[in-house]
């Protein structure tokens, strides 16, 4: 009976300790590693926090692409046809980047409410817009048709 | 004691699993094509759109008058090609007004797709960027809006339109009267 | 005429699953022999009718059947052939006919290779995998038929397919991935027909193990593929994205990998009986669960198709039938199968156990956070996602005392070991290994301190692995008075396919970690003319050309490398307009060596002048990833050789059939 308890108590141990780490493990990487989504909209009224690392989604302006003429260096202004927000990125831009098109950018908000993003992301398919943009500009602008019937 | 712990561990991953079906689909239930309820009883969205058949021609929201459908197509879209033939029909029964929207496509192609298949559509709107799409919520082609008589969406319908479809779902949900008459005949 | 005979074969499919499934199941229950008997036939037959329905659907493809509405929104006529034929599986329709083609596959292979089973418990398996086969061939009939027809008026030609799989790697991957995946069924309908008999042993172990082993072997090549296949096709040098799709592969084959040793132990010592019932029955549901995932649209991805809520509905009442039922069954009968049997502390079985347990708990962690978006969004915690960052951490911490087992489960025995003599038999080992992550540590002494760390104990795992395993692999090949490590004659198969999978992934590993710590990667505008020196190599650009392909047209940079003056590669990145799609894709320019990768791709043109967005990368030792992944899946293959499994079968073939003759 004695090692059969053993057994057992090792099994139980194991289980019990398995799953402590794997929730820890599990708490503490979503603490560190989660994103949040932030709107144009958003980001002006200041709900946006200035420093972690979010994502920001709207659509391109037309007109506001600025190269820099030596380096990758480009800036952009994104929209949700309610408010518009300045993105710095250095690097290659997606094949599927252009005036108009619905993107993905993560990065930081800078303390002067500019956005620094170190990743831009469009999806592949250029019918297919990322669900969050679309329901951010769906959002926001009915929120800018409620401020101006105020 | 041991013996019923025993069980119970047994039990468990179908516990597990049973509470992992449930999270699923409330998942499936927050399906994208279910179309937000804030657009829904809300008028038509504003717009200045070319006409596809004549491009130096603009027209807005007001020159729409429903009770109608507004089909979204593209000729980029083998389903629309799918959904097309019906439409022909349903137009042929000059009961119904049906506008269509070229979406996200290029006019040449958009025009190649009505010459080649015909025009059920009373106007076209050309949507070349998009931009109306994104004010109706589409998130593909084919979809079909029905408008009521006040110019206000009160259906989205996501897929192809067919006799099934339009019998059960479109019809009654635009001339709801009509089927209110019915129900009551019925009665 | 062609795509009406493959969808009556489609029918005709399903009506003899429906046989294979009940019949047997009938048979068995009413005591009639000749009942059960019919689940071979039908099982061949069921296959027969399946593969022409595939073909059906291929030919139409091959001949540009524009008139079927899947063919004529996966396909163009311009497209070359054998891409055409990859376009069968390239969407929804024609990807679920596959998975129902390699069902009956696999199903035709186990009632052809089966002869040694029992009758009834070959009668049993097969009755499950016809159930299976019933629920796909009847979600493919009714929600998504590949077949249907554009009549009376169908496009002139098609809208082309995906140009991101119009590329040599998935054509192949989607068929070794679904091998493996849908390979788990086997096992899968094994472990229910040994819980509905209520009796698992080490014949039962034995009869599984083969088949898990192919599965799995399947499955890491698929992997493999994909992954290769995302490094120069998606054209920024990534390898892994921890994307819902490459998730829903990953988690059948961790749980895989478990079963493989569960089964090995209980095979060996008879223990883990019912963990590893639960393990079959878990890796089959991970792939169902993948497809869940990746056909519903619950989770949008790079890959995914359509949303349908109609098809997720369907697959998920389908999941939640097979498993649900399947965990009922264990819930109420594991408890019988179940032994209690002794083993120590310190013991091969231990280390299993643990083994398991950190595959399982990962799988989990990555179910997590894969499904974070529902979760998230069942909570209200707002548009949060969980990116590759949550993946890497909880990944790293996770297999890294999965792979300081690997280098110790060869050397420790079954049922106990002394403590003393496994110190005995690491110390050197150990030196050596840490040794070697010091030299490295020394080297790069000028790096972060998290990345001293990881680098420490990467080169200390990859050392220890190696030494510890190729250490046994000698040892037992001396032993044997034979000084070659390949002395088939003398060393069972499976330590040989032991040693060369752990090898294979601690191979893995030094692609891993050596990729993801000295890969230098420059993103750069360049000029043509002009040149860029990237860790010693200079890349010049040096023209670019027009270039007509089949279907697209493309702008090609011609770069040359030269490293001390001397040319060591040319390479040839394409930027590519697809004619039907007008998609823009980018093909990187890539010379591949052991050693190192040197990786080009053009990014933009950007405005107003010539000069272009050029990623330019050198990875060392990238390509271990995937030789890596080939070695694996040949020690899967190894170990099927092993003679055992059908020796032992020959014996038992005569006695097991009398046996279930009386018992029927």
């Amino acid at each position: 009976m004695k090692p059969l308890r053993k057994r057992r108590l090792t099994f139980v141990i194991s289980i019990v300790v398995g799953l402590g780490v794997a929730v820890g493990l599990t708490l503490y990487a979503l603490n560190q590693n989660v994103n949040l989504f932030y709107s144009p909209l958003e980001i002006v009224s200041g709900e946006a926090p200035k420093g972690p690392l979010i994502r920001l989604g709207g659509l391109v302006v037309t007109g506001s692409i600025q190269r820099n003429p030596d380096n990758l260096k480009v800036k952009f202004q994104l929209t949700d046809n309610a408010e518009n927000v300045w993105v710095s990125y250095e690097g290659i831009l997606p094949d599927l980047f252009r005036e108009g098109q619905g993107i993905v950018t993560m990065g930081v908000l800078q303390q002067d409410g500019t956005f620094v993003a170190s990743e831009v992301l469009a999806k592949h398919d250029e019918n297919y817009m990322s669900p969050e943009v679309a329901e951010a500009i769906k959002k926001a602008e009915a929120e800018a048709k409620a401020r101006v019937k105020k | 004691m041991l013996e019923s712990n025993k069980k119970l561990i047994y039990i468990l991953p179908f516990v597990l699993f049973i509470a992992m079906t449930v999270l699923l689909y409330t998942g499936l239930g927050k399906d994208p094509t279910k179309l937000d309820s804030q657009l829904i009883g809300q008028p038509i969205p504003a717009f200045e759109k070319t006409l596809l058949l004549s491009p130096d021609k603009t027209i807005s929201e007001k020159d729409v008058q429903g009770p109608a459908l507004v089909n979204v197509f593209a000729s980029w879209c083998p389903a629309c090609y799918h959904e097309h033939p019906y439409l022909m029909q349903l137009t042929q029964s000059k009961t119904v007004k049906i506008y269509g929207l070229n979406y996200k496509d290029k006019r040449e192609a958009g025009l190649k797709f009505i010459n080649d298949l015909g025009n059920p559509y009373d106007l076209i709107l050309f949507d070349d960027n998009g931009r109306l799409g994104v004010d109706l919520g589409v998130y593909g082609a084919p979809e079909t809006f029905v408008i009521n008589s006040d110019n206000k969406i009160v259906y989205r319908h996501v897929g192809i339109v067919n006799l099934d479809v339009w019998q059960t779902i479109l019809k009654p949900k635009m001339f709801p009267e009509a089927n209110e008459q019915q129900e009551q005949g019925a009665k | 005429m062609i795509p009406e005979i493959g969808n009556l074969a489609l029918a005709f499919g399903l009506a003899l699953a429906l046989v294979q499934f009940v019949m047997p199941l009938v048979g068995i229950a009413t005591n009639r022999w000749r009942m059960v008997l019919v689940a071979k036939p039908a099982a061949i037959g069921q296959f027969i009718f399946v593969a022409l329905s595939f073909a059906c659907l291929a030919w139409s493809f091959y001949i540009n059947d524009f008139s079927v509405a899947y063919v004529a929104s996966h396909s163009n006529s311009s497209l070359p052939v054998a891409y055409r034929i990859g376009a069968t599986w390239g969407g929804h329709e024609g990807s679920l006919l596959l998975w129902a083609f390699i069902l009956s596959s696999w199903t035709f292979a186990v009632a052809m290779l089966s002869k040694a089973l029992p009758a009834l418990t070959r009668a049993r398996v097969l009755a499950v995998l016809g159930f299976v086969s019933i629920g796909f061939i009847c979600f493919i009939l009714f929600t998504s038929n590949p077949f249907d027809r554009l009549i009376p008026i169908y496009p002139i030609d098609g809208s082309d397919l995906n140009p991101l799989l119009q590329d040599p790697g998935m054509v192949f991957h989607p068929p070794l991935l679904y091998m493996g995946y849908v390979g788990f069924s086997v096992a899968f309908a094994f472990a229910l027909a040994a819980l509905l008999e209520g009796r698992i042993d080490t014949l039962w172990a034995r009869w599984v193990r083969p088949w898990t082993q192919a599965a799995w072997m399947f499955l890491t090549l698929g992997i493999a593929a994909g992954s290769w296949w995302a490094y120069y096709e998606l054209g920024w040098g990534g390898w892994w994205f921890w994307d819902p799709v490459e998730n829903a592969s990953f988690m059948p084959w961790l749980i895989g990998t478990a079963l493989l040793h569960s089964l090995a132990a209980t095979e060996k010592r008879g223990v883990f009986k019912a963990w590893t019932t639960l393990l079959a029955i878990a890796a089959f549901s991970f792939s169902l669960l993948g497809t869940f995932l990746v056909r519903s649209g619950v989770l949008t991805s790079v890959h995914a198709f359509a949303n349908d809520p109609v098809r997720g509905t369907y697959i998920l009442i389908f999941l939640g039938v097979v498993v649900g039922a399947s965990l009922f069954l264990f819930a109420a009968r594991a408890s019988k199968v179940s032994v209690t049997s002794w083993y120590n502390l310190l013991s091969r079985e231990l280390l299993f156990l643990v083994n398991n347990l950190i595959l399982v708990v990962a799988t989990v962690m990555i179910l997590i956070g894969t499904l974070q978006p529902i979760i998230s969004e069942m909570l209200n915690l707002g548009k949060i996602s969980v990116g590759p960052p949550y993946f890497n951490l909880v990944f790293t911490i996770l297999m890294t005392p999965l792979i300081f087992l690997v280098g110790l489960g060869p050397i420790v025995n079954w049922r106990q070991h002394s403590f003393q003599d496994l110190v005995a038999r690491t110390r050197y080992a150990a030196i050596a290994s840490l040794a070697a992550g010091l030299v490295f540590v020394i080297s790069e002494f000028e790096r972060q301190a998290t990345d001293l760390v990881q680098i420490f104990v990467g080169v200390f795992l990859i050392a220890w692995v190696i030494i510890l395993n190729l250490g046994d692999w000698w040892k037992r090949a001396s032993k044997k008075r034979s000084s070659t490590l390949m002395n088939l004659h003398k060393i069972s198969p499976s330590f040989i396919a032991m040693y060369t999978a752990h090898i294979g992934m601690v191979i893995v590993v030094i692609g891993v970690v050596i990729s993801s710590h000295f890969s230098v990667e420059k993103n750069i505008r360049l000029g043509i003319g002009q040149n860029e020196v990237v860790e010693g190599y200079q890349f010049t650009f040096e023209k670019l050309t027009d270039v007509v392909g089949p279907n697209y047209d493309a702008l090609r940079g011609h770069f040359t490398v030269t490293k001390n003056d001397e040319v060591v590669a040319r390479l040839e990145p394409e930027k590519r307009r697809y004619h039907a799609s007008g998609q823009w894709m980018t093909e990187a320019g890539i010379d591949a060596s052991l050693m190192r990768d040197l990786y080009v791709a053009l990014g933009e043109r950007l405005p107003d002048s010539n000069d272009w967005a050029v990623r330019i990368y050198v990875k060392p030792y990238v390509s271990c990833l995937w030789l890596g992944g080939i070695l694996m899946g040949l020690g899967g293959l190894i170990a099927m050789t092993d003679k055992r499994y059908r020796a032992r079968a020959k014996q038992t073939s005569k006695s097991s059939d009398s046996i279930a003759l009386e018992a029927v």
